[in-house]
């Protein structure tokens, strides 16, 4: 058995495969079978929304010429998209999404990670991460104004002289204050993380952001 | 016994040349690559702001053309050597062979495309409506699963092609009487593992599942890829190679059945570790954790195995071998890559060096500092014996292999360190900024190791080129005896 074909075929390649499988991969899976993924229209919430509005107010041309008005359809296709420039930049490869419950993280950070928070459509494939130049970004929302997002993209050294996180020019047309839809796209993905949370942003409350 | 077929009809020396090239053609685009991010991280890169070479999509090329382009190009070329040899009987069939060739290349350049150019087309109204309508994360460039980033449209041909490949080496092992050598049941494996890897990570984490359980299928798809597709092919080669050139058998068999059946137990078990931490229920981590220690003692025993058959003569050897030399410093280095592991994998470490440089030193001492060696040995190795006459510069040679192994040896230091640095300013809870310029001096020091490697390469193509050009004729037969003793001496 040990050396036989049939052996290594079944037992090693197969068996051993989907032991592995049932134990590592259908156990978390039966686990949390009960949890629904939300789509992306059911995760823009209020503090979203102002974050939109805010870049509709501030770059009205560049928004009025990438998404129209700022709605909430409009605010979950940023969302998509949004998602989609971070996976396809490899920003996921500079900046975790998740918080440990370890190294003083969650002073630094915020509230430690919970499975609920990625039962989403922007969380598949979820974008955990295994590697951070940069920080971790899944409490990054409302930390930053619109304008340091835009201003920070377009060339990271000029709000961070020593920044090693690479310039991302193509998101505007030309210049900071003219962000095209990738530009406003990534900034409200990134103004979207943990806006899910209790305290928004985590460190200070914006007075605006909690009226609304 | 029937009479043992002869080389030709047995080998096609042809294609095994050109998955070199190719090979080599993609490790040098993927150190490129390599070098590029390393000179982004020291401020120094050249090409900053230049869309279609921005650093994070040339991280992913990076990764993906080793693991794709150079490792399963170099292993597929090999293989057309080490299986007929082994088994008696020609691949299922050629045609199919250079089909599969072919077919492999467009799949590693289009992912290669799709990854630079892919973020840029991004925008479009219909991927847009399909990711909406179906909830799908429909990207042309990269999608989110390190490895996996294998852009959408391309992965069912990837899958196609890694099912021929299968048949096409499935069907002479098949065919082959008698008990069957180790390196075989390691390919055998491997055949079926790669595929189903293949499939669970392109497919499950993407479409099927979503949320904390598909972070534990990707965990469990990068470590795969490397425990089930890269190490089963690599050791198998070992197994093959190491006997014929000490012209000895393996120390014990015993040992290398030890050695087979625990890695095919305890690997895939141990996905969970690259998440530790995490959501993912802390039950399964800890499983994780113990059975990425198991593993560490199964390493133990092959490691042993082999300098039991290296013997005594490894001073000799070592010296006046250089494919074997290529061969034990790939060990050694294995050995202390899992040896790191069972220590890493420990939640006392993974406080501290989770998420730091000093996993991106585990990587490269794994990927580079065991199996790129091996495969540097075989092809030192097979080289001379494709084209029929011996290396242009033995000197080149030995150039290639110590600046190749000391440059990552100086890497894997100092990306170790940097990682322990790292963890400890961010656990101290300083400015971020402490961190990424307390990691100057060792990105500085990893971009000049780079070099040194990327200069080792370059002896290697040099010499190559020079030995293609160099006008002496086929010298003795090149490998009457499959499977069997080294028809060329070592190159001494
Ligand atoms: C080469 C690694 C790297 C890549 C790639 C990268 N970043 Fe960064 N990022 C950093 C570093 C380092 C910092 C910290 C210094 C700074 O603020 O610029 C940072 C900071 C940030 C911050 C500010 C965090 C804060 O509040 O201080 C945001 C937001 C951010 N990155 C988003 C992104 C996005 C979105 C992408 C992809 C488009 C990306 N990053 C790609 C390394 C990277
Ligand atoms: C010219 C030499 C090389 C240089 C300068 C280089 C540089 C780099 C850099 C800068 C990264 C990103 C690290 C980070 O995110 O902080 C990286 C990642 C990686 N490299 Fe290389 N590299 C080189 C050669 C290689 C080779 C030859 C291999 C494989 C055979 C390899 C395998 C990897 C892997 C697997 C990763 C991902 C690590 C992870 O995500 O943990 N590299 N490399």
């Amino acid at each position: 058995m040990f050396e036989s074909k049939s052996g290594i075929f079944f037992i090693a390649g197969i068996g051993f495969f989907l032991l592995a499988f049932l134990g590592n991969g259908v156990v978390p899976m039966i686990m949390y079978k009960d949890r629904v993924e939300q789509t992306a229209e059911q995760v823009v919430n209020k503090r979203v929304m102002a974050q939109f509005r805010d870049l509709a107010e501030r770059y009205p041309e560049s928004f009025k010429e990438a998404f129209g008005e700022p709605t909430e359809e409009a605010c979950a296709e940023a969302l998509r998209l949004g998602r989609q420039v971070y996976v396809g930049e490899g920003c996921w490869h500079c900046h975790s999404q998740f918080v440990r419950p370890v190294s003083n993280e969650s002073r630094r950070w915020g509230p430690v990670a919970k499975t609920t928070e990625y039962d989403n459509e922007l969380q598949r494939p979820v974008l955990f991460g295994t590697r951070r130049v940069g920080p971790d970004l899944s409490r990054e929302g409302g930390r930053r104004g619109n304008d340091w997002h835009a201003v920070h993209f377009h060339r990271p050294k000029d709000v961070q002289v020593d920044s090693p996180m690479p310039a991302y020019p193509w998101f505007f047309e030309g210049s900071p204050d003219r962000p095209n839809r990738r530009g406003i796209a990534i900034i409200t993905y990134v103004q979207w993380l943990g806006s899910w949370l209790p305290s928004y942003p985590y460190y200070e409350e914006l007075a605006e952001v909690q009226d609304d | 016994m029937t009479a043992i077929p002869a080389h030709a009809d047995l080998v096609d020396e042809k294609i095994i040349f050109r998955y070199y090239i190719a090979a080599l053609a993609f490790l040098t685009i993927s150190m490129v690559a390599g070098l590029m991010v390393a000179l982004q991280l020291v401020h120094w890169n050249p090409f900053g702001g230049v869309e279609l070479l921005s650093p994070g999509r040339w991280r992913m090329i990076h990764t993906n053309a080793i693991a794709y382009g150079f490792l399963a190009n170099a292993f597929l070329g090999t293989l057309h050597w080490a299986v007929p040899r082994l088994t008696f009987h020609p691949v299922a069939s050629r045609a199919l062979s250079w089909f599969i060739f072919y077919a492999w290349q467009v799949i590693v350049l289009s992912t290669a495309v799709g990854i630079v150019v892919g973020p840029s087309l991004q925008d479009q109204p219909w991927l847009l409506d399909l990711a909406k309508r179906w909830r799908l994360p429909m990207n042309l460039g990269a999608q989110g699963l390190e490895w996996g980033e294998t852009p959408f449209w391309i992965d069912p041909v990837a899958l196609l092609g890694l099912a021929l490949v299968a048949i096409n080496f499935m069907v002479p092992i098949g065919r082959s009487k008698g008990p069957m050598y180790v390196t075989l049941w390691y390919f055998m494996a491997a055949f079926v593992w790669t595929f189903l890897t293949y499939a669970m990570g392109n497919l499950l984490p993407e479409y099927a599942v979503g949320g904390t359980s598909a972070g534990a299928i990707g965990g469990l798809f990068i470590h795969d890829l490397v425990g089930l597709f890269v190490t089963p092919l690599g050791w198998g080669l070992m197994y093959y190679f190491v006997p014929i050139l000490l012209k000895k058998p393996i120390w014990s068999h015993g040992l290398s059945l030890v050695g087979f059946w625990g890695l095919a137990f305890f690997y895939p078990l141990q996905g969970i570790h690259h998440f530790l931490y995490t959501p993912i229920p802390m039950f399964l981590q800890y499983g994780a954790v113990i059975s990425t220690i198991a593993v560490e003692l199964v390493v133990a025993t092959v490691v042993i195995n082999f300098f039991g058959t290296l013997g005594s003569r490894g001073y000799d050897q070592f010296f006046n071998n250089l494919p074997i030399r290529y061969f034990y410093t790939g060990m050694v280095f294995y050995f202390i890559t899992c040896f790191q592991c069972a220590l890493q994998v420990t939640l006392t470490f993974q406080k501290l060096i989770h998420f730091t440089d000093w996993v991106v030193g585990h990587a490269h001492l794994v990927m580079f500092g065991v199996f790129s060696l091996w495969l540097f040995g075989i092809m030192t190795y097979l080289f001379p014996r494709l084209l029929g006459k011996p290396w242009y510069s033995r000197k080149l040679c030995e150039y290639h292999y110590w600046l190749s192994a000391g440059g990552l040896f100086v890497m894997f230091i100092d990306l170790t360190l940097a990682g322990v640095f790292q963890g400890y300013y961010w656990a101290s809870l300083q400015q971020w900024d402490v961190s990424t310029n307390g990691s100057q001096p060792f990105w500085i020091t990893r971009v000049f190791a780079g070099l040194a490697m990327f200069g080792g390469l370059l002896c290697f193509l040099y010499n190559l080129w020079m030995t293609i050009r160099s006008a002496e004729e086929r010298v003795p037969e090149a490998g009457t005896a499959p499977g069997g003793a080294s028809v060329l001496p070592s190159p001494a």
